[in-house]
């Protein structure tokens, strides 16, 4: 199967196979007008198996989503077809509105307006609560 | 402007230096008694409190200041909807500091985010309840003359207990601490507690349902009340209320100084006859946590004697 290869964009690469879906709807792409590729269990030599998401444009990505749902994705930006820069990504110190609390005690529960903001409290094992009722996050789905 | 929502927001030399405080109002009561004339404490309980909201009220007028008071949700503007954010922007208005208890978890923390004045949270739901760890820290400072090198048991239901959990946090920042937990299985400490307080602060601490054994080692014995609801039958409930009931014929193999803690209210897990023991001190925390909510808002309202 062949996907063009693009010019000005973003390549989001070695994502875990079945994780891209979750990139996609997290990094709201559905909402864009340009192209956008999302390409499920590509061979990989490293992963065996891996998705990639392909952006024909040159837009602000949330990293910290990134950073939350797959670690070891690599973000290639994409100039005049060449890569001109590869970004690192880290477990974002503060997720807002990326997960909502499930706590039905927390105050989110009642007052909808309110941001949902988790914290990383412990890097190691990727552990983020509520910053309002300190309610642990669900592991990310597969 | 600093606010109070969770005990952490402490420091330990924070604490210490509240506990002197609080040591001197009860020392020298008249001259803590104009320091706040002018200052103007608002109560917002949107839940059903006797003590902790006449606590704070009685510590605001014995230090000169004035209260305004909301005492139900059902007589606030939250009842038609009123956001908290919206609630704290407009108390902000009319007083200086904000002491809030709410049912919901984390609204204390939503309404000093958008207060333009301190907020200390007087109690959120089963979450936190700062000013009554403060109190019991005030109490075993008094009572032991240290807050570290300390054997301490809790006993009673440990898995709903805010005061419990919040305690355990507050203690394991000293050395020396040794913690037992003493408890129905049904009623142990959530796992987070053992895991990221306990453990990861290097805290040596035992579980146990047994609470004559673990008596005679105790320095301080913090007593919760085993509530019939939380079980998930009869039977289990009938079987365990009385081993955590505490009497004096149980007390005899205690320690001589132990100091005997509970954060009302009691029902019947301590004997009424024990309240003439010397080592009681539970009414004593009651008068400590009038006298340490002195010494927070006089902290948190910047007011020096």
């Amino acid at each position: 199967m062949n996907i063009d290869s693009i010019k000005n964009g973003i390549v989001i690469d070695h994502i875990a196979a079945g994780r891209g879906m979750k990139l996609y709807r997290l990094l709201n792409l559905d909402a864009l007008d340009c192209t956008v590729a999302l390409i499920k269990n590509v061979g990989s030599r490293k992963m065996e198996k891996k998705d990639i998401i392909k952006i024909d444009a040159d837009i602000d990505v949330n990293m910290d989503i990134l950073g939350y749902v797959d670690q070891n994705v690599t973000v290639n930006i994409i100039r005049d077809g060449e890569i001109v820069e590869k970004k690192q990504i880290a477990l974002p110190e503060r997720l807002t509105n990326v997960i909502c609390c499930k706590n039905p005690r927390c105050i989110t529960s009642t007052e909808q307006e309110l941001p949902h903001i988790f914290r990383l409290t412990d890097a190691q094992n990727g552990v983020y609560r509520c910053l309002y009722c300190e309610t642990q996050a669900e592991k990310t789905a597969e | 402007m600093k606010s109070l929502i969770d005990i952490q927001d402490l420091t330990p030399a924070e604490i210490d230096e509240l506990i002197v405080t609080a040591n001197d109002i009860i020392e020298n009561p008249k001259k803590y008694s104009e320091v706040c004339r002018g200052k103007k404490l608002a109560t917002l309980f949107f839940e059903p409190s006797t003590r902790t909201r006449l606590s704070f009220e009685a510590a605001m007028y014995e230090l000169g200041g004035n209260v305004m008071s909301v005492s139900s949700g059902a007589s606030s503007s939250a009842a038609k909807g009123e956001s908290v954010a919206d609630t704290a922007k407009t108390v902000s208005c009319y007083a200086d500091i904000i002491a809030m208890r709410h049912p919901k978890e984390g609204a204390p923390l939503v309404a000093a985010m958008n207060a333009s004045i301190p907020v200390i949270n007087a109690g959120d739901g089963g979450h936190n309840h700062p000013t009554q760890t403060l109190t019991d820290l005030l109490t075993i400072s008094r009572e032991k003359g240290r807050l570290d090198n300390l054997t301490v048991g809790f006993c009673g239901d440990l898995k709903f207990g805010r005061t419990v959990h919040s305690l355990i946090s507050a203690l394991s920042r000293y050395t020396g601490i040794k913690i037992v937990l003493i408890s129905p299985e049904e009623l142990t400490v959530p796992s987070y507690i053992t895991t990221d307080v306990l453990e990861k602060n290097g805290i040596d601490y035992e579980q146990t349902t047994d609470l004559l054994s673990a008596l005679p080692e105790l320095d301080i014995l913090y007593m919760t009340r085993v509530q019939k609801e939380r079980f998930f039958n009869e039977e289990d409930y009938l079987r365990l209320k009385d081993s955590y009931i505490l009497t004096p014929d149980k007390l005899k193999g205690a320690k001589s100084d132990l100091c005997i803690m509970h954060p009302l209210p009691r029902v019947n897990e301590i004997a009424i006859a024990i309240d003439d023991d010397p080592r009681a001190c539970y009414f004593k925390q009651v008068f400590n946590g009038k006298i340490i909510r002195m010494a927070l808002m006089m902290k948190l309202l910047e007011v020096h004697v």
